[in-house]
């Protein structure tokens, strides 16, 4: 074994940090706000197979901002089902997730290509190459993100105004501050991270495009996001982590002898495992906001 | 007056937000160049329109009926277990390998249907154990089952329960294990007694036993329910097993009473999304165990007619999910019924001024 090994497995760890990180830190701003979004890994879905589309009409770049807007899109639909017309937050996020699985199975099959779409070489994000191997544009932005996002939360009057609306809905709205407003731009900006973070994986790290392409990444945000106890910059060190454990499970099976000795199928598992034992193990010792998921109506 | 509205407004509901998801449905096939009303008419003329087909929307509806029911019984304790996919599978699993045991006809799909129950029983363990004694949400925990679960069934179909000729599907359930078919020529099967059987006796306890009103009570009102004397660790762990054993019973009966193969193809590709599915059942039946009959019966018959649309205009068969996944996010509305009142008034009043 040598360092070409160890390399391989820092390289993917860092590629498959991005989608957790930016998910995980868009979903602590809308739940400091009071919303919890199941459908993170419903946005995940339907931005990566939108952000193609973007991508094959003009160009990589076009295709991260198409993510961008459809996450930005969904949240905003989100954001006024909960935030305005008090909805259910969880099975509002069920059925983006539902919506999710079926569109994107239709939209694939209408690019004819049922279950897989490969994205074109040449609309493809192009790599910046190092010459220690080449890595996507998007992973400095999902580095620093979680940096500003910490900012903006604990160093703005903005960040307050989030807070105070995800602490207590009534003191905030006595203060003046529009706390439908402000739930709904904090959703909606956190879905709109997710939305890029699906167009990075089709159109950057991946290049395809598949029904699966999400994974569980998504509830593995959620999970982040509880690791974090709604601190960005601990959201990030969870992204870290969770990104390792998943290209652990990649980079394993790359090793020479590993697959004969034990079937694919349980070196997948990894990911999934270390996500529970992380959740159970952190759980009890972090405080949420006290009006997060419940709908705020004025009395 | 009052109490026929309060009957009347769910079913009202579930109508208005199934108008609300075809009319997304239309507006996504038009936006890609589809023509939405033939397509529409396909659907529906081949699943409600003929003995065949209703036979079809009822054999659909049978794993659907039970998934459904994971998710309302935990719906109705205030949980969320979307952990129906995943122990559905173990269901399965467990149901194909009974049948590498002889056993006579009849009692042999008995305890296999029991085998499968308990596998998805099983499944459910951890998640609940995590849930009541960690306070680990059911929502992260069960789906990493699910995908754990996705890992297990693909590894036991390809290695373990594999069709030594057939190396693309398992073995195949033994005749005496199967489920006999209620009309020839169709795939309608016992597995639809067995379904509804188990919607009802769930309706039973929940409305009608004391322990269940236990369980509903700590749902709605979690804090007074524990005063009055519910465990709510015994209230978690007793939804999930209750949910397994239903999400165990979708995948034994889908693989045991479905023809011609009664088997389950690697990939899981004729069982994977019924346990997602189910969910949204639920939300259109209201999570009430007799809603979820002709709730699963309409997503049934969805299914059955979208191979004619796909066929005859040429529409994906998937839209059919996306179209459910637009219900439920209108069912996410409180009080639907009142938003369209507002919003007629509204249209009123704007008319009055002008």
């Amino acid at each position: 074994m040598n360092w070409a090994y160890f390399w391989s497995l820092f390289s993917i760890s860092l590629h498959a940090m991005v989608p957790i990180t930016l998910t995980a830190v868009g979903e602590v701003i809308g739940e400091t706000a009071g919303l919890f979004n199941i459908g993170l890994e419903g946005i995940l879905l339907i931005s990566a197979f939108t952000g193609t589309l973007g991508a094959r009409a003009g160009g990589p770049v076009l295709g991260l901002l198409v993510g961008f807007l459809t996450g930005l899109g969904v949240g905003v639909i989100f954001g006024i089902i909960c935030a305005y017309w008090k909805g259910s937050q969880m099975i509002a996020g069920v059925g983006i997730n539902l919506f999710a699985l079926g569109f994107v199975a239709f939209g694939l099959q209408v690019l004819g290509s049922p279950g897989f779409y490969t994205v074109p070489r040449n609309v493809q994000l192009p790599p910046i190459r190092t010459s220690v191997g080449s890595f996507s544009p998007v992973i400095p932005l999902a580095l620093l993100l979680p940096f500003l996002i910490h900012w903006v939360l604990n160093h703005t009057r903005v960040g307050l105004r989030i807070k105070a609306v995800g602490e207590n809905p009534e003191a905030a709205d006595v203060a003046g501050i529009p706390v439908e407003l402000t739930q709904l731009l904090s959703t909606a900006v956190g879905a709109a991270l997710a939305g890029l973070a699906g167009a990075y994986m089709s159109v950057s790290w991946l290049g395809s495009v598949t029904k699966e392409i999400s994974a569980g990444r998504g509830f593995i945000a959620l999970a982040t996001v509880v690791f974090s106890g709604l601190r960005p910059l601990l959201a990030l060190a969870g992204g870290l982590i969770f990104g390792f454990f998943e290209s652990l499970a990649t980079w394993i099976q790359s090793l020479p002898g590993v697959k004969e000795a034990v079937p694919w199928q349980f070196i997948s598992m990894i990911p999934y495992v270390a996500t529970l034992l992380v959740v159970a193990g952190v759980i009890g010792r972090v405080r949420f906001p006290k009006a997060l998921g419940v709908p705020y109506r004025r009395e | 007056m009052s109490w026929i509205w309060r009957g009347l407004r769910p079913i009202l509901e579930s109508v208005l937000a199934g108008l609300i998801g075809l009319g997304v449905g239309a507006l996504i096939m038009w936006a890609w160049g589809y023509r939405p009303w033939p397509a529409y008419v396909a659907l529906f003329k081949e699943s409600f329109g003929s003995g065949y087909g209703l036979a079809s929307a009822l054999a659909n509806a049978t794993p659907l009926i039970l998934t459904a029911l994971t998710f309302a019984a935990g719906a109705r304790a205030g949980l969320f277990i979307i952990g129906a996919e995943g122990m559905m599978y173990m269901g399965a699993m467990a149901a194909v390998a009974l049948s590498l045991f002889q056993l006579p006809s009849g009692f042999h799909a008995f305890v296999a249907l029991l085998c499968a129950a308990a596998a998805g029983i099983l499944w459910g363990f951890i998640p609940a154990v995590l849930r009541a004694y960690r306070g680990v949400h059911e929502v992260i925990s069960t789906i990493m089952f699910n995908w754990l679960s996705h890992f297990l069934s693909f590894y036991l179909v390809a290695n373990v329960l594999v069709d030594p000729i057939r190396a693309e599907k398992t073995l195949s359930i033994v005749k005496t294990s199967r489920l006999p078919l209620l009309i020839r020529g169709t795939d309608l099967s016992l597995g639809i007694v067995v379904a509804a059987g188990l919607a009802l006796l769930f309706y039973v306890f929940f409305w009608h036993t004391v322990a269940g009103y236990e369980v509903r009570a700590a749902g709605a009102n979690p804090y007074a329910a524990r005063y009055g004397g519910v465990s709510p660790q015994r209230t978690v762990l007793l939804v999930f097993a209750l949910g397994g054993a239903a999400a165990g019973l979708a995948g034994a009966v889908e693989v045991m009473g479905r023809p011609p193969t009664y088997a389950v193809y690697s990939g899981l590709t004729n069982l994977s999304g019924f346990g997602f599915d189910g969910i949204g059942v639920a939300m259109i039946g209201r999570i009430h165990p007799l809603g979820i009959i002709p709730a699963a019966i309409f997503y049934g018959g969805l299914q059955a007619g979208a191979r004619l649309m796909q066929m005859e205009a040429g529409v994906p068969f998937e839209m059919v999910r996306a179209v459910q996944g637009v219900i439920v996010l209108a069912l996410a509305l409180p009080e639907l019924t009142r938003i369209f009142k507002v919003f007629f008034r509204s249209i009123q009043r704007k008319g009055a001024r002008t």
